[in-house]
């Protein structure tokens, strides 16, 4: 039985459905993330699961029972909240022992828990500062120490990185992989950032306007999208508009207007004449300078129109003679990779017959 | 002259304006002379006149009970209808607990005395006069309390619940501790507007029963002895210390809510 279980949950503000029937089973011991745009319904949705608002319609169920009727404190379930949201009047220590106190636990127990749990987020020296003394990351640990400390079923993070600043953040997710590991409690992550969900997630759902869009892990979600919006969301990737010519049982054979015939992966469902978009991951596309280097590869002429170089990679963005424009991906550190090419080059760009994936619309 | 010392001379005129008739009262309470007139020497006599005034000390007594009294009750409603105002966002409320603030006071001692009389036929007193003046604190208790709720993440009210405590646990020890510099700015606002209200209690106050300023404004009637000047700078220095407390509290909040 799935710890939590949210089923067909909708949840409407006058006219507004902020979260649409929705439904997700989370296991016992998952990091699961809740990925989406700003205003899709994520807090919406963990505010239902918290307690602190109720569904117009549909069930949640932890360990198969309705919360329906439980207040917040009765839940077994805490929530790291994006603003922290620490008491401002109570020292670290006193932040953490809160929910303890709250459970009735004795002051003994109370202490070496609180001990135990600013050992894990390292901020044992920290126990008598109030929060205001704190920095952005060390309030973050106490938010996520007071989250973990009484061990709740669940612990619900909403977008709690997204105050920190770029290397900070880095560093608190590769911690919040390790934690959540060792103390094997059960989160629930909501960002928007798609770099996060991919990188800390067991498993992510991809919400839309209050819809869930997918729901897998992240290598299928990022190689495996199954619509353009979360193709679109889900990393850097090439959208070009797309007709399928021939669906054979083993490829397709796909006409980009304006470009031409190129090859792609077969896929269930898809039939001739279907309009949709080939969609492209940048790693997949390569350029070259000759034309036998990608002959038995779906390849057009063009130019380059810019590059950005950030060390491990360099982006090119091609102009294909036709007039459209593709991004490509190169690692810097490619076997063979002695040229690097120029704006105004002129190259070939090229993808395997196998790479791309056709989405209709 | 340029601008800025145009603006030194008038905050200066303003400011004399202010404190040049207090001081004055301050000093002539100290001077060794039945007149107002010149300075003659340094004195404590009217203060030994002044504690050995009966009438005066019974009004004092009274002026210190009412204040205390009608505090207490007004921050105990004033802070519930602050943080239902915050709380629940009602429309009719704010303006029905604030309009007393604004309301000039004749027209509220004038209703109160009628109220009073004819709806409640209370005999007026003591207990009439700390009715009114709850009515008139409550306000400005709720106003600080409501600016110090404003101020505050909403979220520490929520994370309290989900961490586990019960609705009452989270205002005993979340809610209320955080709101006690208002709570407490607001006490003494009472305290300092109950003890040198005259308008209001001028109206509601029944026969036999004296508060201060009413003691001091049937004295000056008859002449204003530097008894009168004792007792000012003694209730001025009470007044002082409350607001200097008071805004030690609620630096922020009290800006802008005082009368
Ligand atoms: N209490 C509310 N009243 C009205 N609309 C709300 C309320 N809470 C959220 N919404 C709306 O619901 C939608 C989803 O909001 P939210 O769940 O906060 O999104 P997210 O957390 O994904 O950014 C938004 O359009 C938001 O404006
Ligand atoms: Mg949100």
């Amino acid at each position: 039985m799935a710890l939590l279980e949210i089923r067909n949950v909708t949840r409407r503000f006058g006219d507004l459905v902020a979260v649409d029937n929705v439904s997700i089973n989370i296991e016992a011991g998952e990091f699961f993330t809740l990925l989406g745009p700003s205003g899709c319904g994520k807090t919406t949705l963990l505010r239902m699961i918290a307690g602190f608002d109720l569904p117009d319609g549909g069930q949640i169920l932890l360990d198969g029972k309705d919360l329906a009727g439980t207040p917040p404190e009765k839940r077994p379930i805490h929530t790291v909240f994006q603003s922290y949201a620490l008491f401002p009047h109570m020292t670290v220590t006193g932040n953490v022992s809160f929910p303890l106190k709250m459970a009735g636990k004795s002051p003994d127990e109370i202490a070496v828990k609180v001990k135990e749990v600013l050992d894990l987020v390292h901020l044992s020296d920290k126990g008598e500062s109030f929060p205001h003394e704190l920095s952005g990351g060390q309030k973050q640990r106490v938010a996520l120490a007071r989250g973990l400390v009484n061990r709740p079923r669940l612990l619900m993070l909403d977008e709690p990185l997204g105050a920190l600043d770029a290397k900070l953040r880095e560093e608190m997710q590769i911690e919040l992989i390790t934690l959540q590991r060792d103390v094997g409690i059960t989160f629930v992550f909501v960002t928007h950032s798609q770099a996060e969900a991919l990188a800390l997630s067991h498993r992510i759902a991809v919400m839309n306007a209050g819809r869930i869009e997918q729901m897998d892990e992240p290598s299928k979600i990022y190689s495996f999208p199954v619509n353009r919006f979360v193709a679109d969301f889900i990393g850097r990737i090439n959208i070009l508009q797309a007709e399928v010519l021939e669906a054979a049982p083993d490829h397709l054979r796909i006409r980009i207007p304006g470009m031409g015939e190129v090859r792609a992966p077969a896929k269930t469902g898809a039939a001739r004449g279907q309009k949709g978009v080939l969609a492209l991951r940048p790693e997949q596309v390569r350029i070259a300078a000759k034309i036998d280097d990608v002959a038995d590869e779906n390849h057009f002429p063009g130019k380059v129109r810019d590059f950005l170089y950030v060390g491990d990679i360099t982006t090119y963005i091609v102009d294909l003679n036709n007039g459209a424009r593709i991004e490509a991906l190169l690692p810097n550190s490619a076997t063979g990779r002695a040229k690097f090419f120029e704006i105004g080059d002129a190259v070939k760009v090229a993808w395997p017959k196998d790479a791309g994936l056709f989405l209709n619309d | 002259m340029n601008r800025s010392s145009w603006l030194w001379s008038i905050s200066a005129l303003v400011y004399a304006f202010l404190y040049v008739p207090l001081i004055i009262v301050v000093v002539y309470s100290f001077n060794d002379s039945r007149l107002n007139a010149e300075w003659v020497g340094f004195t404590l006599n009217w203060y030994r006149v002044l504690f050995n005034d009966e009438q005066m000390i019974r009004a004092a007594v009274n002026s210190l009970t009412i204040a205390v009294v009608s505090g207490l009750v007004a921050t105990a409603l004033g802070t519930m209808a602050g943080i239902a105002i915050h709380r629940y966002k009602p429309k009719l409320l704010p303006f029905m607990v604030i309009t007393p603030v604004a309301m000039p006071e004749i027209l509220l001692g004038v209703s109160l005395l009628l109220f009073f009389i004819q709806v409640m036929n209370l005999t007026l007193g003591m207990l009439s006069i700390i009715i009114a003046h709850i009515t008139f604190c409550i306000g400005f208790v709720a106003i600080v309390v409501r600016a110090r709720l404003a101020g505050m993440d909403e979220s520490i009210f929520e994370a309290a619940r989900d961490l586990g405590a019960t609705p009452w646990q989270t205002f005993k020890l979340v809610t209320f501790p955080l709101i006690m510099p208002g709570v407490i700015a607001g006490a003494l606002m009472s305290f300092t507007l109950s003890i040198d209200d005259f308008v209001i209690t001028f109206f509601t106050v029944g026969v036999g029963v004296s508060t201060l300023p009413l003691q001091i404004y049937s004295m000056i009637k008859i002449a204003v002895t530097p008894e009168v000047n004792a007792v000012s700078t003694l209730l001025m220095l009470l007044t002082l210390t409350t607001i200097i407390i008071a805004s030690k509290f609620a630096p922020d909040t009290l800006r802008g809510a005082m009368k």
